[in-house]
């Protein structure tokens, strides 16, 4: 009985959830017809045109690509900073270590309005406007904090003496860096590689501020304007929200430890 | 054996530190500059005005409107969260068949980019054809009406943010020594007296964590209501990053959105400020 109450009520908040997410994917299966005809929930005529139109009558591909391009190169390049940072502070003598990431830990805090129209006048006298790069270079910055923190803590995990015993062995600092505590914290590094990669694929506001056509539109920008001719196409909509949710329902099912540990580890730990 | 000492390790910290000063440190002290001059991009005009902006600020009456629906917001979302979040954090907080699978779908949620929950919600509450309206029997103009506006925009920001309350609770959860719980229940005490005595102090620390990021995420909120209503109706649903981010790029007034910016990044340190102290003093 008790154990049925407990399945009961876990039922309840996976519905809780998957509800919205299910309900735009049934959207997305209706024919315009039937978008404004409720009862029934489920689609009687369930077809993929939405899915067609998305891809046929939007530059959608572009927009994705533009996405991938930005969120893979922002995790990489913050992966090789950040780690080069976050090894130093957890394994080598720095001088103002504290001090150093309380102002990692600041600039975390640091609410991206206020940078906007400064970083907004500087990217027009550069001429980035409208570029990917544009946005790698500040998604890279904004996603540091976060990665020099976990990384540090993970880093710190590693036990000192095997860092020392590199060293003994004849390693420069660089090369136990690379050869010993990289490959020692690979889960880590990969947790938080996921979780950048996720804020660059989400990231709205700056994304929004710097791109003014499809040459660098990145998909929460796509979505939020999305053109309809009269009224909101919402099957079309709903169509572009599965597509672009997909990859991280993926990364969420098959990564959850990881995922969470590197939530965890940027939290808590710290 | 002799180790490098100081000067080479500053290679290893340069580039982080570099390009966060330049992307981050930089424009934020070049907010204050902007935050004094009147500057329209339009016209190129730039003049300094002193404090002007700030003077203006004071008794500009959409800000102090934009300023409250920000504190609402905070303060409602960030609470139903964190009822919400320690509920679910507890259920799972035992070994069960499938609470892997379990975390995953807690998960969905949080991964969804905020842009398209906002899409979703929009379209659930929709007032002529939303399944919300349908499922419940009513028919609410959710984001039509000054009331529900708000409202709606918080149920959407709990639904989003509670996983990853939920997710960092049972993380925190789960340091709790299990034997604890064992001798509480050999005493006789009840599963409620437990939760308050046993699982609440020693979570606080933990549910302080939680409460920072939760509080300096709300109080920036932008994206989830900027796209669910635009700040409308008749700005009901404004914050202050949605009406600084109207100043700059809509009406571009570089000058005065700036300055709105700062009144922001003010907030948000004494928010912070604030939190550290409680974190210090429940850590002693």
């Amino acid at each position: 009985m008790r154990r049925l109450c407990f399945y009961i009520l876990l039922l309840i908040v996976s519905f809780y959830c998957l509800g919205p997410y299910l309900w735009q994917f049934i959207t997305s299966l209706k024919p315009d017809a039937e978008l404004s005809r409720l009862p029934p929930i489920l689609p009687d005529n369930p077809t993929f045109d939405h899915y067609v139109s998305i891809f046929r009558a939007h530059p959608f591909f572009r927009i994705i690509s533009n996405s991938l391009i930005v969120a893979c190169s922002t995790t990489f390049i913050s992966l090789v900073i950040g780690s080069l940072a976050a090894f130093a502070l957890a394994k080598l003598d720095v001088r103002r270590k504290r001090l150093i990431l309380v102002f990692v830990l600041s600039v975390s805090m640091f609410p991206a309005i206020a940078t906007v129209s400064p970083l907004y006048i500087i990217i027009r006298a550069l001429g980035l406007r409208d570029t990917v790069f544009a946005l790698i270079i500040t998604y890279t910055s904004f996603s540091l904090p976060l990665t020099i923190w976990i990384l540090t803590s993970f880093f710190r995990s590693i036990p000192h003496e095997i860092y020392l015993a590199s060293r003994v062995d004849g390693c420069t600092v660089f090369q136990s860096f690379y050869r010993i505590i990289l490959p020692l914290s690979a889960p880590g590094i990969f947790a938080t590689a996921i979780l950048v990669f996720i804020f660059s694929w989400n990231e709205f506001l700056f994304a929004l501020t710097f791109t003014s056509t499809v040459a660098s539109r990145t998909i929460p920008v796509g979505i939020a304007l999305f053109p309809g001719l009269h009224e909101v196409p919402w099957g079309d909509i709903a169509a572009a929200s599965v597509v672009v949710t997909i990859p991280l329902i993926l990364l969420a099912f098959a990564f959850q430890r990881r995922i969470v540990e590197g939530l965890t580890a940027g939290s808590i730990k710290g | 054996m002799t180790f490098v000492k100081g000067k080479s390790h500053i290679f290893f910290l340069a580039p982080a530190i570099l390009i966060m000063a330049g992307v981050i440190i930089y424009p934020l002290l070049n907010v204050i500059w902007l935050s004094l001059h009147r500057r329209l991009l339009i016209f190129d005009i730039s003049k300094y005005v002193g404090l002007d902006n700030f003077g203006f600020l004071l008794r500009d009456d959409r800000f102090w409107n934009a300023f409250y629906n920000t504190v609402y917001f905070t303060v409602i979302s960030v609470s139903l969260e964190l009822i919400l979040g320690l509920s679910i954090a507890t259920l799972l907080n035992r070994t069960f068949t499938g609470k892997g699978l379990m975390r995953s779908i807690i998960l969905i949620p949080w991964a969804i980019p905020t842009v398209v929950s906002a899409k979703m919600w929009e379209w659930m509450y929709n007032s002529d054809f939303g399944i919300l309206n349908y499922l419940l029997g009513v028919n609410i103009n959710w984001l039509g009406s000054a009331f529900w506006a708000m409202n709606s925009a918080i149920f959407m920001e709990v639904w989003k943010t509670t996983p990853f309350v939920a997710l960092l609770l049972m993380a925190g959860l789960q340091t709790i020594d299990g034997d604890l719980y064992k001798s509480a229940r050999v005493d006789g005490a009840s599963g409620w007296y437990i939760f308050r005595r046993i699982t609440l102090p020693l979570l606080t620390p933990v549910i302080l964590i939680v409460l920072i990021f939760r509080t300096l995420d709300a109080f920036r909120v932008f994206d989830a209501i900027y796209v669910l209503t635009g700040g409308g109706p008749a700005n009901t649903t404004e914050t202050l990053s949605i009406y600084a981010y109207k100043v700059l790029f809509q009406t571009l007034q570089f000058g005065y959105g700036s300055t709105i910016s700062i009144a922001i990044f003010i907030c948000v340190g004494i928010i912070t400020i604030i939190y550290v102290r409680l974190l210090r003093r429940g850590m002693e």
